[in-house]
């Protein structure tokens, strides 16, 4: 595995009203399965797969909650600048 | 569930009324059958790649139905896709997909069992979670894993979409994927074992106008195909084989509740307006936000009263600002231009509420409830008050102080509204301090130094049930003394005259909430009295507001005059019927025709 770097890791919250529900999940898991390395979601020190609908869900992300988003390779911050984006556009939701 | 057997054929089932309306039709059984029993053995290991194969195969026949699914949506269930896309990915999940084949692998057990225990893996995340939203997606895992579940077993999918006549549908519980495949104008009603009025089935159910009665328990083992029954989405009643008169009783309530459907639809949005041109505002009294619907549907132009009681009962803590500020904000919302009259705290010796007092109070109609609790229990209070003044941000909030007895309880609340404004405005969240703040008029004092409050607040709402009883000290609910209850009485008639007057006389306007405003009988009075605006259940709405049109205020008024002249009960309930008996009561029997 390859050395993680500080720029590969980035800190978000999570805005929108209803939080990290089943809409928001399935879009940061589109993305995440197209990145070439892992992508993790971390809440509390809690680490689960980003390309897992079902992994994000279970975080329990409400609004207002801290969560870092990480990947392993620097082939891949393009798909973490794009979900740290969708984060910070609440997901476009109204 | 409620079972009560009539005779040897008519059945009746009691649940929970998912959508009003009411339908005879055939039943059609949405089967789910042969899901529940998983059998589990074993697999030679060098069979492993072919049951992966077997599962893989399941998978890829579950997107492919739907992906058809989505796109035969039918255009007005087309917002609720992106569940339907959710359940996709779903499909593909490590948790769900890659889990499964991990265990066929190895456990060397059947596709079927490893499904299993990959579902019940996945759904165990969730009981942790506390966010009752959040927590609630473990029925799109369920959803997702019967859907391959399904195939895997070889059995044949529910196919809602190839109903060919109008039926009533039974199930078990309807999944949002089952719902949207249904040919909507082939349903006539739904009938379900789970789900209550949150539910989805329910939603649809309102949406399209069609009677649902759900949380049955077990109706769907009850039923067979083709059982002629009733639904009865008003009562949530089910009649299963209903004899002769049953259906002779029902066919006739069908075309009385079509009739008053459209009687309500053309006129109940009109402006009430009386013949010399006064337009009254009729609003809705409301316990919980999904009631703003039938406000609208009656016609109702606001909401004159918000009991806000329903978030603090049933539960060992109090609710936060956050709660209470969501769900004030979407009624306001919802309702935005129209008014919505949130009245705070009101608990009482019927309503258990946590932190309430636990000592029994020998009196408690007389004892420590609404503004009295609240100011004892500032920060309670100041909770409720915060979340208010930040819904009104997001709309037109009238707050309605109840059982204010003295001048002193509504400084008291001023100055708590002045401190949370300022520790809003420091904090930056979006509020509004310049709402109109009124006062229940209920309790006698108030009523009786009506001109002194006059000048501290923005309007009064006289609570007639409550003034009632305490005008007169007789308890209602007690049946040796209430013969003595009446609002007709001459003293409430003239306290409502007293406040009326006071109001006028500081140009504030006077409303009334309570059973005194939605009976016909007491209309006139009430307009002649100078009432301004009237509140009441939502089903009221549209007959009170008939009635409006029929009637002149400088008529009324000297009805009222007349009125305030008698000295008995009696005399007062024969004037009306003397005056306007036969106006009021045919218009009541055409009403009900």
């Amino acid at each position: 595995m390859n050395k993680l770097e500080n720029n590969l890791t980035r800190e978000i919250t999570v805005v929108n009203e209803l939080g990290l529900h089943a809409r928001p999940a399935a879009k940061i898991a589109e993305l995440a399965a197209k990145a070439a390395s892992n992508v993790w979601l971390i809440k509390n020190g809690e680490k689960v797969d980003a390309s897992s609908v079902i992994d994000i869900l279970s975080l329990c992300g409400t609004k207002g909650t801290r969560l870092t988003i990480q990947t392993e390779r620097s082939d891949d911050k393009i798909i973490l600048k794009q979900i740290v984006d969708l984060f910070e556009q609440g997901f476009k939701e109204p | 569930m409620k079972k009560v057997q009539t005779d040897a054929s008519e059945v009746r089932l009691h649940g929970i009324s998912g959508s009003s309306g009411i339908c005879i039709g055939k039943a059609y059984l949405v089967d789910r059958e042969g899901v529940d029993v998983i059998k589990k053995y074993a697999i030679n290991s060098h069979k492993a790649a072919n049951e992966i194969n077997r599962f893989k195969n399941a998978v890829s026949k579950a997107k492919n139905e739907l992906v058809d699914i989505i796109k035969g949506l039918p255009s007005d269930l087309r917002q609720n896709a992106y569940i339907l896309e959710t359940h996709l990915l779903l499909l593909n999940d490590k948790m769900l997909h890659g889990k499964t084949v991990e265990i066929i692998k190895n456990e060397s057990v059947n596709a079927e069992w490893a499904l299993k225990e990959a579902t019940t893996q996945a759904k165990s995340l969730f009981s942790s979670i506390e966010d009752p939203y959040l927590k609630g997606r473990s029925a799109d895992i369920e959803h997702v894993s019967n859907r391959i579940m399904r195939n895997l077993v070889g059995f044949k999918d529910v196919n809602i979409s190839g109903i060919n006549k109008r039926v009533i549908l039974v199930a078990d519980n309807l999944s949002p994927a089952e719902t949207s495949q249904i040919q909507l104008e082939k349903i006539m009603g739904f009938i379900t074992d789970h789900g209550g009025k949150a539910s989805h089935t329910s939603i649809i159910a309102r949406t399209l106008e069609i009677p649902a009665v759900l949380g049955l328990g077990s109706a769907s083992h009850i039923i067979n195909n083709d059982d002629i029954i009733i639904v009865d989405g008003m009562e949530g009643l089910v009649i299963i084989h209903p004899e002769e008169e049953t259906l002779v009783e029902y066919d006739e309530r069908i075309k009385k509740y079509a009739a008053h459907k459209a009687e309500i639809k053309r006129t109940s949005d009109l402006q009430a307006k009386s013949t010399d041109g006064k337009v009254f505002k009729v609003m809705g009294n409301i316990e919980l936000p999904e009631e703003i619907v039938t406000v609208k549907d009656h016609g109702g132009d606001g909401i004159g009263l918000f009991r806000t009681e329903f978030l603090y009962m049933n539960r060992i803590d109090f609710p936060d600002e956050q709660e209470l500020f969501e769900q004030y904000k979407e009624v306001v919302e919802l309702m935005a231009p129209k008014p919505v009259t949130i009245r705070t705290l009101d608990i009482n010796g019927d309503k258990e509420i946590y932190g309430a007092p636990k000592t029994k109070e020998a009196n408690p109609v007389l004892g420590l409830r609404a503004i009295r609790f609240c100011l004892k229990n500032p920060d309670v209070f100041k909770t409720q008050l915060r979340a208010i003044l930040r819904a009104a941000a997001f709309g037109n909030v009238r707050l309605l102080l109840p059982m204010i007895s003295g001048c002193e309880e509504i400084q008291e609340t001023y100055r708590l509204l002045d401190e949370i404004a300022n520790a809003l405005e420091k904090q930056g969240l979006p509020y509004r301090r310049d709402i109109h703040i009124g006062i229940m008029v209920e309790v006698p004092s108030a009523a009786i130094i009506a001109d002194a409050m006059a000048g501290l607040v923005d309007f009064f709402s006289i609570g007639t049930n409550d003034l009632v009883q305490y005008t007169l000290a007789a308890d209602r609910g007690n049946r040796h003394v209430d013969y003595l209850y009446n609002a007709l009485h001459p003293a409430v008639i003239r306290l409502i005259h007293h406040v009326v007057v006071a109001g006028n006389k500081n140009h504030i306007k006077t409303f009334m909430c309570g059973e005194m405003a939605a009976d016909i009988m007491n209309l006139p009075i009430l307009i002649g009295l100078g009432v301004d605006e009237l509140s009441m259940s939502p089903q009221s709405i549209p007959a009170i507001k008939n009635m409006i049109r029929k009637f002149s205020v400088s008529e009324c008024r000297e009805f009222a005059a007349e009125v305030l002249k008698k000295i008995t009960t009696e005399a007062v309930m024969r004037l009306i019927r003397d005056t306007y008996g036969n106006k009021l009561i045919n218009d009541l029997k055409a009403e009900k025709e």
